[in-house]
């Protein structure tokens, strides 16, 4: 169902001058703010828990439970993701050039609440139009008032500082992203402790959210937790954003109120994807990400939330939907997926490593016709050495959650496609008409 | 060339001041070094080691894990083609072979006039504009051949120079301010803000 919910973080999206101070302002901008800073910081906290906002980054964590849990010290942080790079996710990256003030006054709440002096925006190092235009939006903040030493006069003072990254995919990894920010390699921390909450940047607690859950803010204190909770159900409420790609009409990035809408109608429906080009069928998607175990046609009659999608075996994960139409080689989409992984694994951990080399040359050679049919029970013995069991939720033998994102998709097409898989080993190569696979 | 000029070296020493501990300027001053020289040279790398107090075999060790920052000389555009799942469903690898052809070069190599380094990308989050291709971090899409070579005629012809800076500069905005709310808490007695009792708290539950 496409429901009517009022776009909470979208909007600006479509207007030309949308990352300009004049046009936010001119459309409530810092409202929310203003708000806020006349409420006492624990009431504000209250209003976020009260709308049960989930972490939209991935993990999908309670946000306010994350603040809750910010260790008590004289020095905090907040530190706010940026660093949207897992593939087929592009909503922050929409949120960082389109609506620059949001993400600001966001954070200046989320600092508000949780008691912080000093904010960081980590924005990934690809976004230099999006950099430009938060820089922008923070020198225009301060100038209006609404950062420095005396945030809309109430006497608040918060300083934040837009972070650029350099170009590494685990630094969306939180504890990455901190030592990346303290000038390191971007090398995942051991855990525990499990959260920077506890100890953070510079070892000092740090809060650490995602652009789009920090963009949620202004709303929620504008209207309310209560306005916010009432969208969605269960604990899945409000609106998100899900970033829809592959083979599909009209690719993009689409708010929809969580839980009421399907991953049919988010594929499917004229005012979202628009369905599949030359009325293929659709083989699979991947629901959440590429570290999400991809789902059928099946699947379809799904509702975007997140406990549903979990029960089901995979998950909604950063919001990103990928379609593959009859078309599609399977195995040629697990391949590029392992290659990516092998790509960016940081290296510090062996099973993750040295498996996703292996994965990815065993994957590249049996979709050219190379593999043997023992090679299909070999990858799947890498995956299990990253993640045993091979189980959802995964298991993990790494320092980082990197490693065991690495087998689902291997295994989504061993159970899916065991038929196709086999056809490379039998005829040499790759039955599926398509562009041209490169060396792995 | 190479070390910073005096100028840069002033931009980076208001960088530093912007962190707590000076070390987490690494990157930005990467960045600053990089819009000035195009790449990462020796001598930068040793000026950000003094300016942060660390080695310039720090410096390097921390540069080489991250893409954006070339150790190595790199054209004045550094072409970037993202074949990552979304892109390559919408014929990115076709794209990069024409690009490879059409240059002249393989993925990691530099046109011998300068102009172009050509480099496969992972996801670059523009799935909306598959196949999408950077300039220099500017992001074009969706792109098929024929449009590639419409976009390298027009980056040879200076066309687009207002859209695409010359490599290595992140950002044509600077900060305009150091950080006042530090510098207010630093000089004003503590205690509760004038005003009321509107200072930041911990949360509750």
């Amino acid at each position: 169902m496409i429901t009517t919910a009022p776009r909470i973080v979208t909007s600006r999206v479509g207007l030309a001058d949308s990352f300009t101070l004049e046009r936010y302002l001119a459309t409530g901008g810092y409202e929310g703010l203003r708000k806020a800073v006349s409420m006492a910081p624990a009431d504000v906290a209250a209003e976020v828990n009260k709308a049960s906002l989930l972490g939209r980054g991935g993990a999908g964590f309670p946000a306010g439970r994350k603040w809750s849990m910010l260790r008590k010290a004289a020095t905090t942080y907040l530190v706010v993701n940026g660093d949207e790079s897992e593939p087929a996710t592009f909503k922050d990256h929409m949120l960082i050039e389109n609506d620059p003030h949001q993400i600001i006054e966001g954070t200046a709440i989320a600092a508000y609440a949780t008691g912080v002096a000093q904010a960081f925006i980590y924005c990934r190092g690809e976004f230099a139009l999006g950099f430009e235009r938060l820089q922008q939006a923070c020198n225009e903040a301060y100038a209006y008032g609404a950062l420095g030493a005396d945030v809309l006069g109430s006497g608040y003072a918060l300083d934040i500082v837009i972070h650029p990254g350099a170009g590494a995919y685990i630094c969306g990894e939180e504890t990455a992203l901190l030592e990346s920010l303290e000038g390191k390699r971007g090398f995942p921390r051991i855990k525990p402790p499990y959260f920077p909450a506890a100890v953070g940047l510079y070892g000092e607690p740090t809060v650490v959210n995602n652009v789009e859950t920090v963009s949620s803010l202004p709303w929620i204190v504008t209207h309310g937790g209560d306005a916010f909770a009432a969208l969605g159900e269960g604990s899945s409420t409000g609106t998100r954003l899900f970033a829809l790609s592959g083979r599909v009409e009209r690719p993009g990035c689409f708010e929809i109120e969580m839980s009421k809408t399907t991953f049919r109608d988010l594929i499917f429906d004229p005012s979202l994807g628009g369905g599949i080009p030359g009325r293929k069928e659709l083989r699979a998607f991947i629901p959440g990400g590429v570290s999400s175990p991809w789902f059928g046609p099946e699947q379809l009659d799904l509702g975007l939330n997140q406990e549903a999608v979990g029960q089901a075996g995979s998950m909604l994960g950063s919001g990103s939907v990928v379609v593959m139409d009859s078309d599609t080689c399977p195995v040629r989409a697990a391949w590029r997926i392992a290659r990516f992984f092998n790509r960016e694994s940081c290296g510090q951990c062996t099973p993750c490593r040295e498996g996703s080399g292996w994965i990815e040359k065993i994957m590249h050679r049996l979709e050219n016709g190379l593999g043997r049919e023992e090679d299909i029970a070999l990858v799947l013995d890498a995956c299990d050495n990253i993640s045993p069991g091979l189980t959802w939720p995964p298991k993990q033998t790494t320092i980082c959650v990197f490693g065991p994102s690495i087998p689902p998709s291997i295994v989504s097409v061993a159970k899916m496609f065991p038929d196709e898989l086999l056809v490379h080993v039998k005829e040499g190569g790759c039955p599926f008409p398509a562009d041209v696979v490169r060396r792995g | 060339m190479a070390h910073l000029s005096p100028q840069n070296r002033a931009k980076a020493e208001a960088v530093v001041a912007l962190y707590p501990r000076q070390r987490s300027a690494l990157i930005p001053l990467c960045h600053l070094a990089q819009a000035q020289d195009g790449w990462l040279t020796e001598e930068a790398m040793e000026d950000i080691a003094g300016l942060l107090g660390c080695t310039p075999a720090e410096v390097r060790g921390t540069a080489s894990f991250y893409d954006m920052l070339h150790t190595e000389p790199v054209g004045r555009h550094v072409v970037t083609v993202c074949t990552n799942i979304a892109c390559m469903l919408a014929g990115a690898y076709e794209v990069l072979d024409h690009a490879e052809a059409s240059l002249g070069i393989s993925v990691g190599q530099t046109t011998s006039d300068g102009e172009f380094t050509l480099e496969e990308a992972e996801c670059l989050a523009g799935c909306d504009h598959a196949p999408c291709v950077q300039v220099n971090s500017r992001f074009f899409g969706p792109v098929d051949p024929e449009g590639f070579d419409a976009l390298t005629q027009d980056l040879r012809a200076g066309r687009l120079e207002e859209t695409v800076p010359a490599h290595g500069i992140l950002s044509r905005v600077e900060r305009s301010v150091v950080l006042p709310a530090r510098e207010a808490s630093s000089q004003a007695p503590s205690g509760p803000p004038p005003g009321g009792a509107k200072a930041p708290g911990t949360v509750a539950e």
